[in-house]
Formats: C-alpha cells, structure tokens, sequence
C-alpha cells in the first residue's frame, strides 16, 4: 500500500497491517503491539522525511516462512536511521522529562526484530514478527 | 477515542475510550487544556476503556501533567489495562504519573 506522507492516511495504514497480520493468525494483543510500531514508523516519517513537501509512504507486508512474517516501511525522504538514535533518558521526573524520544523505544519494544537500511533514495525500515 | 468528563468535588473525572494515537491525542490534549482554563487543576484520567495509546498519547499526557505540575494541579491515572499499563511502564511514565487499580482509589488521593 503506497500513499502520501501525511497523517490524515494512518488509519489506512493501521488497517491494512492489522488486517494483514490478523490473517495470518496473531493474537489481537500481538497485532496491538506491531499497530503500534507501525504507528510510530509512520508518524517519524510524516514528520521528518519529506521537509521541503510531500511525499509517499510504502508499507507492505508478507510471509517468509511458517513462522516468520515481514513488514516493510519506505519512504523516498531524507536519509534518516531512527535506530542509530541514542535510547531516550527515562529517570528524569515531570518537570525535566523531555517531550517526544518515545517511538523508537517503542518499536524496538513491540518487534521482535527490526532493521534500516537506505536502498538507492530510499530508507526501508523492516520488522521481522515472530509468529509464534 | 471518545471523551466524556464528570465533575466531582475534589477532581474532574476524563474517562476516554478507544484508541489514543497521532490523530487523536491532539483531542484529549485540547480538552484538558479547556477544563484547565476555567480553572480545573485536580484530574482523574479514567484509561478503563482505553484499548491503544502511542507515543503520541503519552506526549499529550506529559504536555498536560508539566502543565498542571507548573499550576500546582495534578493529574491520576486510574484503571489501565494491562495492554496500555505495558506501555506506560516501558516509557517510564509509570513512575512519574501516579497510577491507581481504579477511580475511587484516586480520588481518595486527592
């Protein structure tokens, strides 16, 4: 499923993934967890990939094997590896605590296995989802 | 996400179903933000019904907490599934917002 980088398609996004995953068999807390990375992917990529526009979002999904099932999110913006991001400090109380710097603990939290990579113009991010 | 809030005597009482994600968290902020400026400080945030929240529900819940925090308000959480409650103690929020098993427990903290 490819559409514009805006957050006005989420939804779309979230359905189609849920939807993707329940077929194959997930428990509804399972497909939560992997909505929720998805979500947080996606909303990084609205915000920062496309500064000077818009631009499309490609999420696709599939199965490897038996037990392994794939998920890719790509964007054509700019280079950009959430993971390589330092972990965000979670000690400070409410008044130091910084705004924002959840998504990636998130992701990293909710898939099994998740990889970047920039192909040629575009950042590919991968979540590798257990199935068992 | 649907919002419904009851006044009682010591706190408003905001119970929000459904999911609390990049499009409806700016909601749920907005709403507090109105209570807050005809001058509720005391909130009980009800989560029993809440089935999903993302980071960017819990940016909208640190943005109000700082909020009340700097009017000497405060902001309980109460109920919280065990979906939700995950994502909470993942963030950290855990220890900074004051959670409780339910509304009355809040309240009595209030």
């Amino acid at each position: 499923m490819k559409l514009p980088a805006r957050l006005e398609y989420l939804e779309r996004f979230i359905k189609f993934v849920s939807t993707f995953l329940r077929h194959r068999g997930l428990t509804q807390r399972r497909v939560g967890d992997i909505e929720l990375a998805t979500e947080e992917a996606l909303v990084n990529i609205f915000e920062y990939a496309y500064p000077k526009g818009v631009g499309d979002v490609e999420v696709s999904c599939r199965q490897d094997s038996d037990t392994e099932l794939v998920l890719e999110i790509s964007d054509n913006g700019i280079p950009f590896d959430a993971l390589s991001l330092p972990d965000p400090d979670l000690t400070p109380d409410i008044s130091d605590r910084k705004i924002g710097g959840l998504g990636i603990l998130l992701i990293q939290k909710m898939v099994d296995e998740v990889r970047y990579r920039r192909d040629g113009e575009r950042n590919i991010l991968t979540f590798i989802i257990h199935k068992t | 996400m649907e919002i419904n809030i009851q006044k009682e005597e010591k706190a408003l009482i905001v119970s929000v179903s459904g999911r609390m994600d990049a499009v409806t968290a700016p909601e749920f902020e907005r709403e507090l933000v109105d209570c807050m400026n005809e001058g509720e400080a005391n909130f009980i945030i009800d989560l029993g019904q809440l089935d999903y929240i993302s980071s960017a529900g819990l940016r909208s819940m640190l943005i109000t907490a700082k909020r009340l925090k700097a009017m000497d308000g405060q902001i309980l959480l109460s109920s919280l599934r065990d979906t939700v409650k995950e994502i909470f103690e993942i963030s950290g929020f855990s220890s900074i917002i004051p959670t409780y098993e339910s509304v009355e427990n809040a309240l009595s903290q209030i």
